[in-house]
């Protein structure tokens, strides 16, 4: 029944957003249909034990094999934990800014959110092309209306590039459905077919081409820094908080149980494409003089780390990814906040144009540089920890390539501390006019990301526990 | 009909033709479970399968959308409104002989029949120099495939001996030379009448000539029907050909996709990016002729359901506007909400968005094709070309949503609105949950 309620909880709430009349009802409906979101996946923690909650199969298109089937296993819970944590953030966090027709806005972020929640829960694998695709049609339409500049463009090239990338995804469904020989599309046949030597390749790319675009790994990664700078930033933050993790999520859940030989057999190449898109995008990132640019290209290198690491078939790396996806998106929502508040009430998001906020703005201070030294993974900060058992995987893999994806790290402390020495301690003329006041409901959502960093970062077991029997029967299928 | 030299008040035409259609379905129904209303002796040319009743009732209802929400612009073409409803109602009759023929003289006379009342209303509109060209090109190239189909019948006869074309055994029929030949040109004739390249090139000047309430009607229902017939030739005494024909099919196919998709992205006027997207979306039905096998006719039906309606939709609305280009349909969300959400649902299914039928019509074609095997190419080149499509129809979208305008829309009644959002609906139900059509083919 709780996966049930996830998705229905965002979607008639979403719905019913549209329906009202002013800016204040629609965030405030929908700050309160997150919560009661995240209420019912905090209840979902509760209940690992009893399972029977955790599931629900419902007959739907029972001649082409596909059931409504959802559930929550370890990792599941985990990644719609990290979903339900992230909205009632972002509508705290973005509180104060004002949308032309904030009914529509609030409805489309809560359809999206179903649409997430939906692949996560997902255990059908038609089912969870269906919700892969109706995820992006609300954030479609948010990029497309509430947008930059170029937003039109952009939003346009990000969908056709995911939608080329999901039909290619569909071909692989049918050629896995053709393959198994219950023909249905239910998670735990799909997983057990017997496949003939060498056929899986194909079908390999199939699946992981729309994933790699997705997540993105280079070389597919061209959509994202864009569609991140004309995003609105609210929706950025559901872009790379969330959004990116249905790929990681997908390449652990489906791709790498469904064809394991493939896995195996291509997994040098692609740690070596994710590698190079690390340090590639680190490289990149320290040339940025946007602030949302930077943060875009910072979030290609780490969703690359995560990529290679788990192609390396080592259990500590797999824990290292499911943790990571986790800390990432709490950190990656902190700076995408931070970021936010410094873009409206500064007017510019450049760094030649800001500078010297550390003088007018100390609490903005503070909590950029903890989310700014939890985005390099210092010890102390749940990045690190995600970090270190990644690495500790990789290495065991492949020290040349552990060593190039480390580099990325030591250029992720250069860009990242490159960016809080220019927006918060640099010389600026105009610094009197440069005061950023964090509103209340701003400073609260960053203060809660804050305790939770640490909080993970010195007391990770928690987590770990989580997602431990998911991590080993992963590894136990690769094998 | 007989009914204009009595009717003076050329509104009621079209509820007269309404009623007809509506009487026309429940007979259909009726014979579909076997109620005969009428029996005719067919003298064994005509075999009615659920699978062409179907057909029938798909295009009928079909039809009854159509004269329904754009049956005040079919009267605004011309003077002689009841003779256009009555070459609507020929071409059903047309419809009818195709979907069930077993002769293939049938075959021939059905195409006829269906044809030449379009190249009418094709050239209804006798002021508009661009419908007289459209309506000669269009009755010069159909007189000369059905040329090309009478030969190839003409042929099939001569290795046959009769004209018969049920299907005598389930093993593999390895074709004569003769044989072969006229199933080629069978297979053109076709192919021009679906608009599958390289028999296409008829189609966007036909359908940019014809006054846009009968490309509604052409784009749709014509070209279903023609369907009804490909698979029809092909799934009785042509339909186990153990793949000999698999090249020829799929070279048209990827053609057709090719054609349609990458001319369609340049358009600069809607009712144009219609007329080639009909062309791209033939393509895809092609696949359905190229598999023939279950999962192909239930993709087919569903296929033919969703593009009409979605069609037909997105036509009515086309109708009512007096620009037709990109730029005409800015800022249509502002002045019309309601109408461009149902707009965004026509258009979604279209480009094969889940949860609009249209995503299971394009998924069930994949499906039938991966099923015959040995089509990695064709099905990958067919996804890229879907995805291409997504551009043109998402043009409309944007310029709908996302650009700023004014658009000068008449005021319609709100039967029409109820139609559309009913029309908008029917293709969310045929995406979630497709076998409330497909039961249709097994009860």
């Amino acid at each position: 029944m709780i996966p049930v309620l996830l998705i229905c909880i965002p979607l008639f709430t979403g719905i019913i957003a549209f329906f009202l009349p002013n800016a204040k009802t629609a965030k405030s409906w929908a700050l309160l249909a997150s919560i009661a979101t995240l209420a019912v996946s905090l209840l979902s923690i509760g209940l690992q034990k009893s399972s029977s909650q955790l599931m629900f199969d419902a007959s739907w298109l029972p001649l082409l094999g596909s059931r409504f089937t959802v559930s929550l296993d370890g990792m599941g819970t985990m990644i719609t934990l990290l979903t339900a944590i992230s909205f009632p953030v972002i509508f705290a966090g973005t509180y104060q800014n004002s949308y032309q027709k904030p009914g529509a806005f609030y409805g489309l972020m809560l359809l999206s959110q179903a649409g997430l929640m939906g692949v996560f829960c997902a255990a059908d694998l038609l089912l969870f092309y269906f919700f892969w695709e109706l995820a992006l049609i609300p954030v479609y339409f948010l990029c497309s209306i509430w947008g930059g500049e170029k937003r039109i463009a952009v939003t346009f090239k990000f969908f056709i590039y995911t939608f080329a990338g999901s039909l290619l995804m569909l071909l692989g469904i049918l050629y896995v459905y053709m393959q198994s020989p219950s023909h249905s599309f239910a998670a735990a046949n799909v997983t057990n077919i017997i496949w003939a030597e060498g056929s899986q390749n194909g079908v390999f790319w199939l699946f992981f081409i729309a994933f790699a675009i997705k997540m993105p790994i280079f070389p597919f990664h061209t959509w994202q820094p864009d569609t991140y700078e004309q995003a609105p930033t609210a929706v950025t933050m559901v872009l790379s908080a969330v959004m990116v993790k249905m790929g990681i999520f997908s390449v652990i859940r489906w791709l790498l149980p469904m064809f394991p030989d493939a896995s195996a057999h291509f997994s040098h190449l692609v740690i070596l494409l994710c590698v190079i898109g690390m340090v590639y995008a680190s490289l990149i990132a320290i040339k940025q003089d946007d602030v949302k640019r930077l943060i875009a290209y910072s979030s290609i290198a780490h969703i690359g780390l995560m990529g290679a690491a788990m192609f390396t078939a080592n259990a500590s790396a797999i824990q290292g990814v499911m943790f990571q996806m986790f800390a990432h998106g709490i950190n990656v929502i902190g700076l995408w906040i931070v970021a936010d508040v410094i873009e409206k009430q500064t007017g510019t998001r450049k760094f030649s144009e800001l500078g010297g906020l550390a003088q007018t703005s100390p609490s903005l201070a503070i909590l950029l540089v903890i989310m700014a030294l939890a985005n390099i993974a210092l010890p102390l900060t749940n990045a690190f920890i995600g970090e270190f058992l990644m690495f500790s995987g990789l290495f065991t893999y492949n020290v040349w390539l552990a060593t190039a994806a480390l580099v990325s790290i030591i250029l992720a402390a250069v860009y990242t501390l490159w960016m809080v020495q220019k927006v918060l301690y640099g010389e600026n003329k105009d610094v009197a006019t440069l005061t950023v006041k964090l509103p209340v409901g701003t400073r609260l959502m960053l203060i809660v990301l804050v305790v939770v960093i640490f909080a993970f970062g010195v007391f990770p077991q928690p987590m770990i526990n989580l997602t431990t029997g998911m991590v080993s029967s992963i590894t136990a299928q690769i094998k | 009909m007989l009914s204009s030299t009595f009717i003076n008040n050329k509104a009621a035409f079209k509820y007269i033709a309404s009623i007809g259609l509506a009487l026309l379905f429940v007979f259909n129904i009726a014979e579909s479970y076997g109620f005969e209303i009428f029996t005719i002796n067919t003298r064994q040319l005509l075999h009615f399968t659920k699978f062409g009743l179907l057909f029938n009732s798909i295009c009928i209802l079909a039809t009854l959308l159509f004269t329904m929400l754009s049956g005040r612009d079919i009267e605004a073409v011309g003077s002689y409104v009841a003779e256009y409803f009555a070459l609507i109602f020929f071409v059903l009759c047309g419809v009818g002989i195709v979907t069930s023929y077993t002769s293939l003289l049938m075959l021939f006379i059905g195409i006829e029949i269906i044809s030449i009342p379009v190249y009418i209303l094709t050239g209804s509109d006798k002021r508009n120099l661009k419908g007289n060209e459209a309506a000669l090109k269009y009755f010069l190239m159909g007189a000369f495939s059905t040329g090309i189909l009478l030969m190839g019948i003409a042929l099939l006869y001569g290795t046959n001996g009769n004209f018969n074309i049920i299907r005598v055994s389930r093993d593999i029929q390895p074709l004569s030379y003769l044989e072969a030949l006229g199933l080629v040109m069978l297979f053109v004739a076709l192919s021009f009448k679906v608009s599958a390249a390289p028999f296409h090139f008829w189609t966007p000047d036909v359908y940019d000539g014809a006054p846009t309430v009968f490309t509604s009607f052409m784009a749709t229902i014509v070209k279903v029907a023609g369907f009804a017939a490909f698979i029809r030739l092909f799934e009785s005494r042509y339909g186990n050909m153990g793949g000999q024909t698999d090249r020829l099919i799929g070279l048209v196919i990827v053609l057709t996709l090719a054609f349609g998709n990458l001319t369609a992205v340049f358009q600069q006027s809607v009712k144009r990016m219609l007329a080639y997207s009909s062309i791209a979306q033939a393509g895809f039905m092609l696949f359905a002729v190229f598999a023939l096998n279950d999962v192909a006719k239930e993709g087919l039906i569903l296929y033919a359901a969703s593009y009409s309606l979605a069609t037909i939709g997105i036509f009515a609305v086309l109708v009512k506007m007096k620009d037709y280009s990109f730029e005409g349909f800015n800022g249509f969300a502002q002045s019309q909400p309601l109408l461009a959400g149902v707009l965004v649902v026509c258009l979604l299914s279209l480009a094969g968005i889940p949860l609009t039928g249209g995503f299971f019509a394009k998924y069930y074609m994949l499906s039938a094709a991966i099923k015959v095997g040995n089509v990695g190419l064709l099905v990958v080149l067919a996804v890229i070309f879907a995805a291409v499509s997504v551009y043109y129809y998402f043009r409309l979208i944007q310029a709908m949503y996302f650009k700023e305008g004014t658009v000068n829309f008449p005021a319609v009644s709100t039967s029409f609105k109820i139609l559309m959002v009913m029309a908008a609906a029917a293709i969310i139900i045929l995406g979630v949950f497709p076998y409330t059509l497909l039961q249709y083919l097994y009860f």
